[in-house]
């Protein structure tokens, strides 16, 4: 099993990604060039936070040309599990490989800091150790969170359970106090049709031991890990 | 590379300028400075070396004031690696590994353009770091603002966080801390001094140093432009009505260039490619080119028709003075000139050989064919003239608001009436106090930066210190920024003693010992006798602490000329000190954690108000310090703006960990109550324990004073003052109170 992370020009949260991967997965990870044209000898791959091309134009909206993302998208496509952080969400959709796109927050403003998830579904590869309704505590650091859906898209995600993660508050209720940025029905992380691509805006590569203020990012890369295993 | 020097050009290729008295005037020179550039060159200097002098003598980059006190500073230690002078001290924190650190003023430029102004303060101390060979793993920042009834304060404010966030989110540094200020006098010059530090292992220092002759001087990163052209000039005088005309003199940055650069510096230095390095800062080109030859005893040639730029027609002056933002100079060894280039091109950088290193200790510049300058390095980076300014005590200090005692410092003038008069409602002054602006969260603010990013932060804002694990070990760094601007324009010397003393325990409290430390010095015009007094006795006063308590200061930044219309701000010290907390299970939050802990007072028999006694401070310090190590304390909290009162409700907040929690608490009847819930006394601690008896037995062989006040629990602060209720308040509400003190200033 061999994670790669990809460093586009900007990018940084892969060293975050990698030590999560390395030292507390304890799972053989290696870089992806952004350049690169092939994914080959990779199980997973991680689209790690950052500003790729300094979010300049638009969040993803350079970095979705990188080589790399041709082969990221053939990878999907067959099945390979591929999971985009903040920055790395953001580039999915642009890339067309989720639905929806990231709207600056409400407020217009960055933000940094601990938000609840409530788990919608523990049918996918980031999900599989959990349960339906669990709780976690998972930080947030982005200037553009919002998703955003038309209507009739936001329905089909919903209708196909592909919510993953609503930021609800400390007791799991998602009410609108607890949206931080605006996002439609507090959506905080979705997968597509196929269930292999998740893109969720908050860090689970921040919250890997208690020290950071929680460890409970470990559960969605070890329902990666236990996905790649039972394959 | 087809690169080829011809040779120095015969003096009498060089065309002197005409030089008037306006053109001494514009580039900040005097008569006398003039005369001492004409006996180094040995005839009249050329337009272009005439701005170049005038950059390299700025006060910013010439300390030529500031000079004669600061060698009254420690510097040395047994855990410092590199002193002032290079572009960051260094300092050894075991493991075979080292950080680099330094404060750096950015405040000229962010009271002319606060967003691009602040945003190019961080950049600039970043690349300070990365060019050591450090990657920067935190960055604070200290700010003053005027109050925030002004509109102009308010949009300043914004654009000052917009964009410290703006650059340092997006290059991928944490910040973790910092401290805000309002007063009057920052309303026309804002402070915004910005901190970073880096790690790296000790045995790959890089240093500005252009060793090696005929080596290649290799330009890489940004395009030079026009901006930010006499940056360092504006930032050596005051401002008058014309300072939105400067606004051009304001440099522009660029996070995703930086992150680019720090990436493929760090490369380039991990294949021992590269000899040495330095950034172009104040003074641009002229500045690296000419440090780093003085540093190697070395000259250095250029041809500025290679540099990249990013406009038509740029004359060598300006090419020379450009402090074009995110652009590095670098030597490399002759032959791995190519390997440089294949790193920096992978990056997507420009990359360009620009001149060679000499051996006779030259900076010589060529435009279009022609020496346009041709200065003695060492002359223009140390010959600067260094002034003995007249030091005069000013008649009147900034006088406390109670003759003996200093009261909520940061509080509206009318806040503090009520308080002295009669029947006070001590919880509506209570979240009064909260919620002023000195005193209220900062949550609005530091919610805007990303202070977790690479993932080592373990406490950020809104701590005592910032407490940043080192991966690979089992330490942790503790990280503070100090500058009690009130206390210190009451008493420059003490207030200095006092903002080390701070610093110092700010770090204890979080389970650290302070190491080392850096100071950015914030002051008017030193022209001023008056502002010379406050600077020579900041030094003292700094030197003596800093000496006490073993934390050398390993550099730093001076920054005069904070005057507008003629007033000159308070004088500013900021300290920034680093501790090391050797096993991170050391690491000490300022909350209150259970409920049922008892929470004690820990003070100097003796009280003082506006000086400090620095053995207290180190009696205090050292019985929290060991009180931590065995396992005493649950929290521990440094009482400072608005005292005791306002240090329970810190305690009580909600945080990551918790949710509010309540404290009952009893005020010993033989003290004064209101001196005792605001009155800002020196060197008191604020702990939570279990095991009240072993504390109070150390704190008595101690010789210092202990206050069992009561226990945390419930959901209400109470304060007991014989026998009655004084305070009786939901932690929520006070909490929300404290919380929307900032936004609902800004609204």
């Amino acid at each position: 099993m061999k994670f790669g992370v990809v460093i586009f020009p900007g990018s940084n949260c892969e060293q975050d990604c990698y030590y999560t991967i390395q030292s507390v997965l304890q799972q053989p990870v290696e870089y992806i060039w952004h350049q690169d044209t092939t994914v080959k000898g990779f199980d997973a791959v991680v689209l790690p936070g950052g500003f790729a091309y300094g979010d300049y134009l638009r969040t993803g909206a350079l970095a979705k040309f990188s080589p790399v993302m041709r082969a990221v998208a053939d990878f999907a496509k067959k099945g390979g599990i591929v999971i985009g952080i903040c920055n790395g969400f953001q580039i999915l959709t642009e890339a067309g490989m989720l639905p929806g796109a990231l709207l600056r927050n409400v407020g217009l403003k960055y933000l940094c800091k601990f938000e609840y998830l409530r788990t919608e579904t523990v049918d996918t590869p980031f999900t599989n150790l959990m349960t339906k309704g669990q709780l976690l505590h998972i930080p947030i650091g982005h200037g553009e969170g919002n998703f955003f859906a038309d209507s009739e898209t936001l329905k089909r995600i919903e209708d196909q359970d592909q919510v993953v993660f609503r930021y609800a508050d400390a007791h799991g209720h998602v009410t609108p106090e607890a949206n931080p940025n605006g996002s439609l029905n507090n959506i905080a992380g979705i997968v597509n049709d196929q269930r292999n691509v998740l893109g969720m805006m908050p860090h689970p590569d921040r919250a890997y031991e208690s020290i950071l203020g929680s460890a409970d990012g470990r559960w969605i890369f070890e329902s990666m890990v236990h996905a790649l295993v039972t394959r | 590379m087809d690169f080829r020097i011809d040779g120095p050009c015969p003096g009498d290729a060089i065309k002197a300028a005409m030089v008037t008295e306006d053109v001494l005037t514009q580039h900040n020179l005097t008569e006398s400075e003039y005369q001492k550039i004409v006996a180094i060159l040995k005839r009249e200097p050329t337009m272009t070396e005439l701005g170049i002098f005038s950059v390299m003598w700025s006060e910013h980059c010439s300390y030529k004031s500031s000079r004669v006190h600061l060698r009254r500073l420690p510097t040395k230690g047994p855990a410092v690696l590199q002193g002032p002078g290079e572009n960051a001290g260094i300092i050894d924190i075991g493991d075979g590994l080292a950080v680099a650190f330094k404060i750096e003023s950015h405040n000229h430029p962010s009271f002319i353009e606060p967003f691009q102004g602040a945003a190019t303060g961080v950049g600039g101390i970043l690349r300070d770091i990365f060019t050591m060979g450090a990657r920067p793993i935190a960055a604070m920042n200290s700010l003053r603002f005027g109050p925030l009834d002004k509109q102009q304060n308010k949009r300043i404010l914004e654009g000052v966080v917009g964009g410290i966030a703006f650059y340092g989110n997006c290059f991928g540094v944490p910040t973790v801390g910092g401290e805000i200020y309002f007063a009057d006098c920052y309303s026309q010059n804002p402070l915004v001094n910005a901190f970073a530090l880096g790690i790296f292992e000790k045995d790959k220092i890089f240093y500005g140093r252009a060793r090696g002759v005929g080596n290649p001087v290799i330009y890489v990163g940004a395009k030079t432009g026009r901006d930010g052209i006499h940056g360092a000039t504006m930032a050596s005088a005051g401002f008058g009505e014309d300072a939105g005309a400067k606004r051009p003199n304001v440099q522009i940055g660029d996070p995703f260039m930086e992150k680019l650069l720090l990436e493929a510096c760090l490369e380039a230095m991990q294949k021992g490619l590269i000899v040495g390095i330095q950034d172009m800062g104040a003074a641009g080109l002229t500045c690296s080119s000419c440090e780093m030859g003085a540093r190697a005893g070395t000259g250095v040639e250029l041809d500025l028709d290679r540099v990249p730029q990013r406009e038509t027609g740029m004359s060598a002056y300006e090419i020379m003075l450009s402090e074009s933002q995110e652009r590095m100079l670098l030597v490399a060894e002759k032959d791995k000139e190519k390997e440089v280039f294949e790193v920096f091109h992978k990056w997507g950088l420009d990359v360009v050989t620009v001149g060679r290193v000499t051996s006779d200790g030259f900076l010589r510049v060529r435009h279009q064919d022609k020496v346009v300058a041709e200065i003695p390095n060492g002359a223009l980076a140390d010959g600067a003239p260094v002034y003995e300014r007249r030091l005069l005590p000013p008649k009147s200090t900034l006088s406390s608001r109670l003759d003996d005692h200093s009261f909520l410092d940061g509080c509206e003038p009318t806040l503090i009436e009520t308080f002295f008069s009669e029947n006070s409602d001590w919880n509506k002054l209570l979240k009064l106090a909260v919620a002023c602006p000195n005193i209220c969260s900062r949550r609005w603010v530091w919610q805007q930066y990303d202070h977790m990013v690479q993932s080592n932060t373990i406490f950020g804002p809104g701590s005592d210190a910032a407490a940043i694990r080192v991966k690979g070990t089992k330490k942790a760094l503790a990280l503070t920024l100090d500058g009690p601007a009130y206390r210190v324009a009451r008493n420059p010397r003490e207030g200095a003693k006092m903002a080390v003393a701070e610093a110092c325990r700010n770090i204890v409290c979080s389970g650290g010992s302070p190491i080392a430390a850096t100071n950015c010095l914030n002051f008017g015009n030193p022209e001023h006798p008056e502002v010379m007094w406050q600077f020579s006795e900041v030094v003292d006063g700094m030197a003596e602490a800093c000496s006490f308590f073993g934390t050398p200061i390993t550099g730093g930044n001076v920054s005069f000329y904070n005057e507008t219309f003629g007033g000159d701000i308070y004088p500013t010290p900021v300290i920034g000190m680093v501790g090391l907390i050797e096993d991170i299970s050391f690491v000490t939050r300022s909350s209150f954690r259970n409920s049922g802990d008892s929470i004690v007072l820990i003070e100097p028999v003796m009280r003082h108000v506006g000086k400090l006694d620095l053995e207290d401070e180190r009696a205090v310090q050292n019985l929290v310090s060991s009180a931590i190590r065995d396992r005493l304390v649950e929290s521990a909290h440094d009482l400072s703006e608005g005292g005791l009162a306002v240090a329970l409700a810190e305690c009580c907040y909600s945080n990551i960990e918790r949710g509010a929690i309540g404290a009952e608490v009893t005020i010993p009847s033989h003290l004064e109550l209101r001196k005792d819930l605001f009155g800002e006394f020196s060197t008191r601690v604020l702990l939570s324990t279990r095991n009240v008896a072993e504390l109070q037995r150390r704190a008595e062989r101690m010789g210092l004073k202990f206050h069992d006040l009561g226990k945390v629990g419930g959901k209400r602060l109470i304060l007991n003052y014989e026998s009655v209720h004084v305070v009786d308040i939901d932690i929520t509400e006070l909490e929300s109170a404290w919380s929307e003190g900032l936004p609902k200033l800004l609204s």
